[in-house]
């Protein structure tokens, strides 16, 4: 429970230091360039043609995320069995490991040679440095956020309800849908986000697994990176609207978990 | 008990450590109360009848469908089995209103939403809640929340029903209100339940018959009168040791007459008139060979049914029109010469009787 009372002078100086290491390079992202440049650079093709590549790109990634995430996060929710600890670790190891190790990782196990892709490859299918690459990148990288957040949504809600609901002649999938999900509606939408944004953000993994083709698999990220060796004002109109995207996913995430918070009974 | 229509209960299961074993059946319209002490297994009697728990061993079948046996590998789950259940806290859903809560299982079974809606008005109407249809279920009362929990339970239609410590939520100014309309509810439902209670008074003001249960076993199943007149073990005359009947209290205020079939009580009740309960411990009850002279309203000529060596005491079960347990030093016990059939005079303070709803 947060104190109404005052924060001392001290806690104040002490905390803003971190505050203001935060707002500088935010700030100068924003004041570099004149935001009327801004928007000329913005209607660049190729900050164009990144921006629909990652909005595309990151909507299936999330999508797939909920659905591949929703299951495995109800999974270690719900149950105990042999290999959770060793299950639970591995989902969340991909928010530790560098994202270009992942990244190499992808190669080896889809690229051309690698341990599935070689197979693949005889079929006429070759994933590496397409967009769908793009799409399992963020997928490796973004999911484990959705899914710690669903569990953790999961792990609260009151298992009596559920059982209530059975005697009450609701089927185990429709207690899922009806009691489960609404009650874990405000964890669930704070995990969408969190992956979206971090799938938004992918730079490492793709690079290495989908490479940096405008069009194809350049993302907002891999275009500031490749404008800003030739256009900085690109790059930073580009960063600016990410900045943007992050911030919008943020406040609307803390509403709708505020809104849709449920109260204890 | 024609089996066809009751409930009939015979299982084991063993968790860890605890093993519960039981065996009992319930009419149409007869409760059963189970008691006994915190991890005797009341709890777990219901999950097995409610189909959240599975016996190891045994059969439960309730208005001739079998909902479980383990020798043919039947089993039927929660949702297939039209049980009805008032869970401890009341379980309701909090991001449901108190009429969706009632429609929950109307819905579950197939009915459309307006349908069921309206079905969920219905059972609010019947239980006095129509005013609260819209609300949520977190700005209730707890009495209200209570009467939402049974609405629910009754609204999708259950062959049997069972209640977890219908009044373990609620303080007790609001028990007293609301056992007798509990009591009347239930006669009318006509279905088989089963409460769980660990307060005696709720049991034996609720149910017609009682289970006491310790560790895991089923020790004891009779009618309140029964388990007073032949307790097995310290434990049922213990739980058992509650004088208790209904009564019909006259109106009027201060010191008034309760009767209790052809018995009439005195005590004293301003908050009450119409159909009651009067309790009172059994060492509230004095004995003595012949009529004293004295102040006690309460005075019964009777005779001596059975003697009971308590650990500490003796309990002397009476026939004074009703059947009445007095509880005696065993010294006292001597120098009345108490034994069956010996006539004695018991007397009861007007202010050690309780009354309440």
């Amino acid at each position: 429970m947060a104190s109404a009372e005052r924060p001392p002078v001290a806690l104040w100086l002490a905390s803003s230091a971190l505050a203001l290491y935060i707002a500088l390079p935010l700030a100068a992202l924003l004041l570099v360039v004149p935001p009327a440049d801004l928007a000329s650079h913005l209607g660049s093709p190729m900050a164009l043609r990144a921006l629909w590549l990652s909005v595309r790109t990151t909507l299936v990634a999330t999508a797939l995320a909920v659905v591949l995430g929703t299951p495995l996060a109800y999974l270690l929710a719900r149950y105990s069995f042999r290999g959770r600890d060793v299950l639970d670790t591995l989902v969340d190891l991909p928010i530790t490991i560098p994202p270009v190790v992942a990244g190499v990782a992808l190669l080896l196990a889809f690229g051309r040679r690698g341990l599935l892709g070689r197979h693949l490859e005889v079929l006429g299918v070759s994933v590496a440095f397409t967009t769908v690459a793009v799409v399992m990148a963020q997928l490796l990288i973004s999911s484990p956020f959705f899914v710690k957040a669903a569990r953790a949504g999961f792990e609260a809600v009151d298992t009596g309800l559920e059982a209530a609901a059975r005697t009450l002649g609701a089927s185990p999938w429709r207690v899922f849908w009806t009691v489960t999900v609404p009650l874990a509606r405000p964890a669930l939408v704070s995990g969408v986000v969190l992956a979206w944004a971090r799938a938004l953000s992918e730079f490492g993994a793709t690079m290495m697994f989908a490479g940096n083709f405008p069009g194809r698999t350049q993302t907002l990220t891999l275009a500031v990176m490749t404008a800003l060796e030739s256009d900085l004002e690109t790059a930073v109109a580009v960063s600016v609207v990410s900045l943007g995207l992050a911030l919008v996913a943020l406040v609307a995430a803390k509403r709708i978990a505020g809104r849709w918070s449920v109260p204890r009974a | 008990m024609p089996e066809g229509r009751g409930l009939v209960f015979d299982a084991a299961v063993t968790r860890g450590a605890f093993r519960f074993e039981a065996s009992f059946a319930v009419a149409p319209g007869e409760t059963l109360a189970v008691v006994g002490p915190s991890g005797a297994g009341k709890t777990t009697a219901l999950a097995l009848v409610a189909g959240l728990l599975r016996p190891d061993r045994g059969r439960i079948a309730c208005g001739g469908e079998t909902w479980c046996d383990t020798s043919s590998g039947a089993f039927l789950a929660p949702e297939a089995r039209r049980v009805g259940v008032v869970f401890q806290e009341y379980a309701l859903f909090p991001h449901l209103t108190v009429r969706e809560n009632v429609a929950y299982g109307p819905r579950a079974r197939g009915r459309g939403r307006a349908e069921a809606m309206a079905l969920a008005a219905r059972w609010l109407d019947t239980l006095g809640l129509s005013a609260l249809g819209d609300r949520g279920v977190g700005g209730i009362s707890g009495g209200e929340r209570q009467r939402v929990a049974i609405a629910r339970a009754l609204a999708s239609e259950p062959a049997a029903l069972l209640l977890d410590e219908p009044f373990g939520a609620l303080d007790v100014a609001t028990r007293g209100a609301l056992r007798s309309d509990l009591r009347a509810f239930l006669a009318r439902c006509a279905l088989p339940t089963v409460l769980v209670a660990h307060d005696p008074v709720d049991a034996f003001a609720l149910a017609d018959r009682v289970a006491v249960t310790e560790r895991g076993t089923l020790t004891q199943v009779g009618t309140h009168e029964e388990l007073l007149a032949h307790p097995r073990g310290a434990f049922v005359a213990e739980l058992a040791g509650l004088n208790l009947y209904r009564a019909v209290l006259a109106p009027g205020r201060g010191l008034k007459e309760a009767r209790v079939g052809a018995v009439a009580f005195h005590v004293l009740a301003d908050d009450w008139s119409g159909p009651s309960f009067l309790a009172f411990a059994p060492s509230e009850v004095a004995l003595a060979p012949e009529r004293l002279p004295g102040s006690p309203q309460n005075v019964f000529p009777g005779r001596v049914v059975e003697v009971q060596p308590l650990p500490d005491r003796l309990r002397v079960v009476l026939d004074v029109g009703v059947t009445m347990a007095a509880d005696v030093t065993r010294e006292a016990g001597a120098s009345l010469g108490l034994a069956a059939g010996r006539a004695v005079w018991a007397s009861v303070k007007a202010t050690a009787i309780r009354v309440y709803g």
